[in-house]
């Protein structure tokens, strides 16, 4: 059974504009994925395609006026959506932790990182202060922090990027959560401090056995860091699978062209390059939301593309999938 | 690839020292600022490089290595502490401020940040008119001409010349900014990483754009990233950047294939390509770039260096050839042929 079951997740920002008329975003519509211990799903798309507001919702982080309409979430066996949001908020931090992109203004500049892991620990776990500063230690020992014990009383604001990426980590990790989710982990890190995150993330969800799922744009960490794939566009995932296969036979055109559009696949001056704006999700066209930017659009995109399977768990949202000329190679 | 490698200036490269004079000559740039305490902030600790008309050169390297720094000292938006920056000939680096002002038609510079770059209080139009209203004598019906025809140029629609930048997204933003850029057909642009912020297939358009235009225009390029693939793609030649120094400058292939010093390798091997069958041979650092207030004695490498020896502490390596096609980095264990990290 899966630890994590999302199905038909449907997310709305209901705002008025100035005349007082009702206005209706659609920003997720119709996610759902599933994800199973030790295993490490890579939620991929562009700038606006729901990806963190995907995990907002699951785990209750939404605001006004954004809102869960319609959808489950089940976690463990209990389902999220109906959650009170104390019994949700007993959860965060404890079995389900988040790990966001900008470390240094996650942490309270206020409290030295110690005392912010022992908080984080006793307020799950009823022990006692000198208990849950031996395991902040240990937890910052094992996210590869350098004199931990010194550590614990450093200021946030005396921490490099990296760093300060550890100790989020080491927070979100101290009370060994079931799910792990890291939302842009290294978006704003160095190439040689990435590698070093990403290793530790990855050796962290092996030896706890947790499920994660990282949220990036950048293909190569999903490449080389991730099980399996979820792209997304337009607040729906387009095509989903194990990462060897979508790589190896991308199936969705938006998939194909993301896939084209990375510096190491790109050949400048041959003009296939397919960009666009993104969809209007206050006014989403029928049937395919790709469809203003696909080069393969045509009459029948004007119905909603059922999800065809492709290959062994390989799945693409689209009319033409499997029946598509490759991308590339 | 093919077109590049069939274009004059990768030959160019490939060759010794060509007869073309440099658009621009850096020499030995260096920039202290000031920190609190009486402390110094060592940004740029000797830099040179030169640009050929109709050249790329990359510039990478991680955050506090001085690739900004650089830049801006270049196009004189800082006064180098010392060191010379020669423009089509003309050493500028210590021009007073006023004389600075009619060089800035032929050199312009493209933001990280287009949102932050464009007045928003200014139409698209105005925006992109701007340079030439300080530069030109154009009448305002010839600068509208202009203008339209800049805007065809970075193939950015004449309907958006009427609206205001909040009606334009991040990749129409960035077209605009390099319109402006080269509005006064400049012989330098600096790009300080213009794709940075951009998703993956708008940076696609951008990249293609910026080829183009050096292509038709034979604009010399400055491009600063932290994107391996990215300066990669577009870049003829690529210095690497480390605590204000340059450890490595050679073509672009060249740096790719035969990395020579420590941290390029490091720092090639810790890209990850998007693509899942590529085997990683990886060599991950340890540690962060140390603080460029204390510089260490010595290769400024040294403390995260994996095949450091104890007088890498305290000689400072000096840049050596490594082969004979201009490829060059600044190794004290190159000589013996130590430089090679293990993976």
């Amino acid at each position: 059974m899966a630890l994590l079951q999302v199905d038909d997740l449907q997310t709305r920002f209901i705002s008025r504009d100035l005349d007082n008329q009702v206005r209706v975003a659609k920003a997720i519509n119709g996610v759902g994925f599933s994800l199973g211990r030790g295993e490490v799903l890579g939620l991929v798309g562009e700038t606006g395609a729901g990806k963190s507001l995907t995990a907002q919702s699951m785990i209750g982080l939404l605001r006004p006026p954004a809102k869960v309409v319609d959808g489950l979430v089940e976690f463990d066996g209990r389902d999220l959506l109906s959650m009170d949001p104390g019994a949700l908020n007993a959860l965060r931090g404890n079995e389900i932790a988040l790990v966001v992109q900008n470390p240094l203004t996650s942490l309270d500049p206020l409290t030295r990182i110690g005392d912010q892991l022992i908080r984080v620990h006793r307020a799950h776990r009823k022990v006692s202060v000198a208990q849950a500063r031996e395991r902040a230690i240990d937890m910052m020992a094992a996210v590869g922090i350098p004199a931990p014990e010194r550590r614990m009383r450093a200021w946030p604001h005396e921490l490099s990027g990296g760093m300060a990426q550890r100790v989020l980590i080491a927070m979100a990790l101290i009370n060994e959560p079931k799910l792990l989710i890291a939302d842009e982990p290294t978006t704003g890190l160095d190439v040689t401090v990435q590698a070093q995150i990403l290793d530790l993330l990855r050796d962290m969800v092996r030896r706890m056995d947790m499920a994660a799922i990282v949220i990036t744009h950048d293909l190569g960490v999903v490449a080389h860091y991730c099980d399996r794939m979820a792209v997304m566009f337009a607040g729906a995932i387009v095509e989903s699978g194990p990462v060897d296969s979508v790589f190896a036979g991308p199936a969705h055109p938006y998939t194909q062209a993301l896939i084209s559009a990375t510096p190491e696949r790109l050949a400048l001056g041959s003009g296939a390059i397919v960009g666009g704006p993104p969809p209007d999700l206050y006014a989403l066209p029928e049937g395919c939301h790709y469809r203003g930017r696909c080069p393969h659009a045509a009459e029948v995109c004007g119905s909603a593309p059922p999800d065809r399977e492709i290959g062994a768990g390989q799945v693409a949202r689209c009319h033409f999938a499997g029946n598509l000329p490759a991308a590339f190679q | 690839m093919t077109e590049r490698e069939a274009a004059p200036q990768v030959s160019a490269a490939a060759a010794p020292e060509p007869a073309v004079e440099p658009v621009l000559a850096a020499e030995n740039l260096v920039k202290h600022f000031p920190a609190d305490n009486g402390q110094v902030v060592h940004a740029v600790n000797g830099v040179s490089f030169s640009i050929r008309p109709g050249e790329v050169l990359g510039m990478v390297g991680e955050s506090g290595s001085g690739k900004s720094t650089v830049g801006r000292m270049v196009l004189r938006l800082l006064k180098p502490t010392s060191g010379t920056v020669r423009f089509r000939g003309r050493d500028i680096s210590a021009l007073p401020e006023r004389e600075c002002r009619p060089l800035r038609a032929d050199m312009s510079i493209v933001f990280q940040d287009p949102w932050g770059a464009l007045n928003p209080r200014m139409k698209v139009s105005a925006l992109i008119g701007e340079p030439l209203k300080l530069h030109t004598p154009l009448s305002s019906a010839e600068r509208r001409r202009r203008v339209e025809e800049l805007a065809d140029r970075v193939h950015l629609s004449t309907a958006f010349l009427d609206r205001y930048t909040a009606d334009l997204s991040g990749g129409q933003l960035q077209r605009v900014c390099i319109a402006r850029a080269i509005a006064t057909n400049p012989k330098l642009v600096v790009l300080d990483e213009p794709t940075s912020s951009l998703d993956l297939s708008v940076r696609a358009g951008i990249l293609e754009l910026l080829a183009e235009l050096r292509d038709e225009t034979q604009v010399a390029m400055l491009f600063i990233s932290h994107d391996l693939g990215t300066v990669r793609l577009i870049s003829d030649r690529i210095v690497v950047l480390y605590l204000g120094s340059i450890v490595e400058y050679a073509a672009a292939q060249e740096v790719f294939e035969r990395p020579a010093h420590p941290y390029t390798q490091a720092l090639i091997s810790a890209h990850l390509p998007p693509d899942p069958r590529a085997r990683l041979t990886r060599h991950v650092l340890e540690g962060e770039i140390p603080s460029p207030i204390d510089l260490p004695e010595g290769c400024p490498f040294a403390a995260r260096c994996p095949v450091v020896q104890p007088r890498c502490g305290q000689e400072v390596p000096q840049m050596v050839p490594v082969g004979d096609d201009g490829h060059r980095a600044a190794c004290l264990r190159i000589p013996e042929g130590g430089n090679q990290i293990p993976r």
